[in-house]
This record gives C-alpha cells, sequence and structure tokens, in this order.
C-alpha cells in the first residue's frame, strides 16, 4: 500500500498508532468573553428579576387575554396577507425591471427608486389619507368623459385595506430587488442552453432559472418576511388594532407601560422564531443538486483510484 | 428541396459587437451529413458564426438559410420582418447544441437533464420519452449515471451528457462550441470519441475545435477563420497541408510545431 493510496482513500481503514503527543492550543479569549458575558447576562438576569417595575404578574394577566390575542391574530393576518401580495409584487416588480421591454424597466426602476427613498411610515399615511388627496377613486380616462366605475375613496380604504396596500407596496419595491438578485446569480450559460433546447423565455425562467434562482433567493426573502412581521406594528400610526396598537390601547388606559410593551416582544419574538425554523427547513428543500458537495467528491475520487489500479 | 441544396447556408454575415467587427462577411455552405469544423485563432469569430446560426446572437446584416427556410427573419420583397420569439424557439429546434461548459441543469440528474425538452418543449409522452433518453445515455456510455446530478459528474461525462440532451430533441444538425476546451486532458477523448460516432451515423455537424487531430480525422471540410472571415476553406488536406492564405499557412505552421 504507498502513501498516495492511503492519501485518496474516503476513509483510512485503520488509524496509525501515534508517536507524537499534540497539546491544543488554549483558548485564553474564549474564557474572557465568557467572563464578560456571564456578568452582562447577571446583570440582565437580575433586572429583569429583582426589579419589581417589571410587573411579571402583569405581564401574565395579559399575555393571553382575549384583546392581545385578537391583535396578535390581526399581526399574523396582516404579515400572511401581505406577505403573499408583497411576494407577487414582488414578482411583478422583477419581471418589469428585467424585461426587454425598455418601458417596464423604466417603470420597474423608478418605482424602487420612490419606495425605497420614501418611509414605508409615510407611505402608510400617505395611502390612508389617500381620500384627501383623491376623493373620488375611478377608472376611466382622466378629463375624458365619464368614468367607467367610480368609487369613494374613503370606502374604499378601510385601515385593514390600506395597511395591506401599504405594506404590499413597500414590500414588492424590496423583494422585487431580491427577486432579480437571485435571478442575476445564474450562470449566463443556463439561459443559452435552455434557449438552444427550443424553451421560450418564460419556460424557461420558471423550469431553469428560477428553480436555481430560488436558493439564493430564500435567506434575503426569510430576512424580508420577518421583517414584514414586524413591520406590522407601523400600521399603529393609521389606527389599525393590530398587536402594537393593542397593547398601547391597553397601556394608555393602565398606564402599566412597560409589562404591556413585553407582552408584545413575547409575541414578536415567538413568531420570529418560528418563521426562522420555517426558513431553515426551505433553505434545506431548495439545496437539491448543490448541496451534495461531499457527494460530489467521491466520483472523481473513485476515478483516481481506478486509474491508479 | 432538391439534392444539391445545402443544409445549412450561410450568406455574407455581419455582425459587430459596438465599433468591433466579430463576423465581417462569413459565406459558408454544409450539406447533409457533412461534418464541418471551423478552426483558427480565439476571438476569430468561430463561436460567435455558431451562435448566430442557433440564433443566440442577432445578427447585423447577411442570411443564414435552414433547409432553404431563411432563419429569424420572413421576407417581404426587399425587407426582412423579425420573426415573434416562439418562431424563433421553432427554428432553433432543428439544431443540437453542445457548450464548452456543458450549460448542464445543475437541479436536475442527468436523465432529467436529457428528458427536459422532449417533455417539456416538444411535449412528447414522458414514458416514450425516458425511455428515449435512457437509450441515449447508454449511446454516449453514460446508463449508471442517469440519476446523478452534474456536480457528481466528471467534466467529460458532463459533457456526454449534454451531448445527449442536444440529440433527444432530435436534432436535423449539431453544433458544437469548442466541446473539449474546458475537460482535463485525460477526458478529452471520451468527448470526442461521442463525437466520432456521430459522424459515423451520418450526423450533419458544425463544430469548433482546437483538436486539430480530430479534425483532420472526422471532417469533411475544415473552415479556417480569421479575424472575422473564412480564409481557408477546403477538404482537412487541402487546409492542413496546402493552405493558400498567408495567415492560414501560418496558423498551421504553428500547429505543425
Amino acid at each position: 500500500m504507498t502513501s498516495s493510496q492511503t492519501a485518496v482513500a474516503p476513509t483510512p481503514t485503520s488509524a496509525p498508532p501515534r508517536t507524537r503527543t499534540f497539546v491544543p492550543r488554549r483558548h485564553v479569549d474564549r474564557w474572557i468573553a465568557g467572563v464578560i458575558f456571564a456578568f452582562v447576562a447577571y446583570v440582565v438576569v437580575d433586572l429583569l428579576v429583582t426589579n419589581p417595575r417589571w410587573q411579571w404578574e402583569v405581564v401574565g394577566q395579559y399575555l393571553f387575554s382575549p384583546d392581545v390575542i385578537a391583535g396578535l391574530g390581526k399581526t399574523v393576518l396582516l404579515t400572511v396577507v401581505s406577505g403573499i401580495t408583497g411576494l407577487l409584487m414582488g414578482g411583478i416588480v422583477a419581471w418589469f425591471r428585467m424585461s426587454a421591454n425598455p418601458v417596464l424597466r423604466w417603470a420597474g426602476a423608478i418605482y424602487i427608486w420612490v419606495i425605497r427613498a420614501i418611509p414605508a411610515l409615510v407611505i402608510l399615511l400617505f395611502i390612508f389619507f389617500a381620500a384627501a388627496l383623491v376623493p373620488i377613486f375611478s377608472i376611466g380616462i382622466p378629463h375624458l368623459g365619464r368614468p367607467l366605475i367610480s368609487f369613494d375613496t374613503n370606502a374604499l380604504i378601510s385601515q385593514f385595506t390600506a395597511a395591506i396596500a401599504g405594506l404590499t407596496i413597500i414590500q414588492g419595491a424590496y423583494v422585487g430587488e431580491i427577486y432579480r438578485g437571485g435571478i442575476l446569480s445564474v450562470d449566463r450559460g443556463q439561459y443559452d442552453a435552455a434557449t438552444a433546447i427550443g424553451m421560450s423565455r418564460t419556460k424557461a425562467m420558471f423550469r431553469i432559472i428560477l428553480p436555481q434562482a430560488v436558493r439564493v433567493i430564500i435567506p434575503p426573502l426569510g430576512n424580508e418576511l420577518i421583517t414584514l412581521f414586524k413591520n406590522t406594528s407601523l400600521v399603529f400610526v393609521i389606527g389599525y388594532t393590530e398587536l402594537l396598537t393593542t397593547v398601547q390601547l391597553i397601556y394608555s388606559q393602565t398606564y402599566q407601560t412597560i409589562p404591556l410593551l413585553v407582552v408584545a416582544c413575547v409575541w414578536y419574538l415567538v413568531i420570529t422564531s418560528l418563521g426562522m425554523v420555517g426558513q431553515h427547513f426551505l433553505e434545506k428543500r431548495f439545496a437539491r443538486g448543490q448541496r451534495t458537495t461531499a457527494k460530489a467528491r467521491r466520483p472523481r475520487t473513485q476515478l483516481a483510484e481506478e486509474a491508479m489500479g | 428541396m432538391t439534392d444539391e441544396n445545402p443544409m445549412l447556408q450561410i450568406i455574407d454575415l455581419h455582425k459587430a459587437y459596438g465599433d468591433h467587427e466579430v463576423l465581417n462577411g462569413v459565406s459558408l455552405e454544409v450539406t447533409e451529413g457533412e461534418v464541418l469544423c471551423l478552426i483558427g485563432p480565439s476571438g476569430s469569430g468561430k463561436s460567435t458564426l455558431l451562435r448566430c446560426v442557433n440564433q443566440l446572437e442577432g445578427i447585423d446584416d447577411g442570411e443564414i438559410r435552414f433547409a432553404g427556410t431563411l432563419m429569424g427573419y420572413t421576407r417581404k420583397g426587399d425587407r426582412f420582418f423579425e420573426l415573434s420569439e416562439g418562431r424563433k424557439a421553432a427554428q432553433r429546434r432543428s439544431f443540437g447544441m453542445v457548450f464548452q461548459n456543458f450549460n448542464l441543469f445543475p437541479h436536475m440528474t442527468a436523465l432529467e437533464n436529457v428528458t427536459e425538452g422532449p417533455v417539456h418543449v416538444q411535449h412528447r409522452r414522458r414514458g416514450t420519452a425516458v425511455a428515449e433518453g435512457r437509450a441515449l445515455l447508454e449511446t454516449v456510455g453514460l446508463a449508471d449515471k442517469r440519476d446523478f446530478y452534474p456536480s457528481q459528474l466528471s467534466g467529460g461525462q458532463q459533457q456526454r451528457v449534454a451531448i445527449a440532451r442536444a440529440l433527444a430533441m432530435r436534432p436535423r444538425m449539431m453544433l458544437f462550441d469548442e466541446p473539449t476546451s474546458a475537460l482535463d486532458p485525460e477526458l478529452v477523448g471520451e468527448v470526442l470519441e461521442v463525437m466520432r460516432g456521430l459522424a459515423r451515423e451520418g450526423m450533419t455537424m458544425m463544430i469548433v475545435t482546437h483538436e486539430m487531430a480530430f479534425a483532420r480525422d472526422v471532417a469533411d471540410k475544415v473552415a479556417l477563420m480569421d479575424g472575422g472571415r473564412i480564409v481557408e476553406y477546403g477538404s482537412p488536406e487541402q487546409v492542413f497541408l496546402h493552405p493558400a492564405h498567408p495567415r492560414a499557412q501560418a496558423f498551421v505552421s504553428v500547429l505543425r510545431g
């Protein structure tokens, strides 16, 4: 058995007897960090336990109260609905941005530019107060005869629809850029290969490009959805009674500000953690054909072994 | 369509990227069952010519005709109207293309790569497509690798899957764009062997290559390109042994060493 054969063997058949004693390096830095953070943890726990103003019994009292649960439900509903519409909106934005049609490309670019420039809070307020700007919402050509359909804007825009519309519009810009980044990360040769077997642009996008882009898209998209979940708290400015607005309403009556904010924090932490678990499984699911670095080496190793007889 | 008509006819093709003329009046014919090797220094326009034939690149002037049909345009009087993407895609199905970097679909197994076109573009029945795909993988010597992902295959194996994928579309002509340039030297032979087999079966092929021994051996015609033009064209003996053009003489003498 030569040494080169040992080198390529996937698993050594027997470990050679040790002739030297190796002493691992001491990690002093880890001990120092450990001491510092143990102290920090002590201070934090001390603050949480011994400071009576947290009013933990109030936290316990409100954590599962019907009002808070209803608020949480609305937060989750807002996240799910505007998450889905935001993903769709992002698809449209990415499609515009990457279209062969220069008009669509410009439209997409301007949309992203404007939405990213304006604070989310301002966009939400703008949509909610749209009635002040456009009292009658109508479909038709402006200044040309009677519109085809028209609504009273105030009837159309409730707090809920304004929240959904605002979050969708904001999400669309960011998600669109995430999609675009993922699509651009796919090798150009993949378009060539798909085109060469006679695929249309659309089919190549859905069958060849997107399945590969998803791997790159999911981690930032997960972050974006978690951000969205927390951003739902911004809709307090338009008075939609989601989780944060609910606890605000309660403590404005009872003046138990801190414990009620803790209640909100606990729920945000719980839902975000669930979201992160989901993201982890999605990432594993879409690693198909890529995750196999360990396996990928095997055929080559076998090849080398065969070559050496 | 009569026998003396060429299968592929390229007439005075021009193509520029900005100010840079990549193809500068290329005319060429390939008859049915013929193997044409395109050789020449890098940057001479060989790959671009191949990509123009398959409409992966647009053209600035000239005509490409396949089996008498104008590719990419329809002519009305003296004007050429660009075809829709769908019509172009349909025309591309006459050609199978093999790339330097294989460009296999990494999220699909070898067999899925081969059946993707037949099932999702040509809408053939999955059962028949799979049976045909297996047979094709067997012809390229990879029957046992059909459930492997591209990342689990060597370069030579990937390129052979890519050839099978192109053949699965039942093309009338195969285009090879430097199929062995990205391969480790010991893997070149297995890919060339598959291509030799195709030539023996009478497949019409246009091959951009740096493998001169292969070109001399397999090609019916060799075209030597330089600076976006064809400077030498003829049988392998003519081009390799008795080149007329001074640029061709220089290129060939370097090859002889």
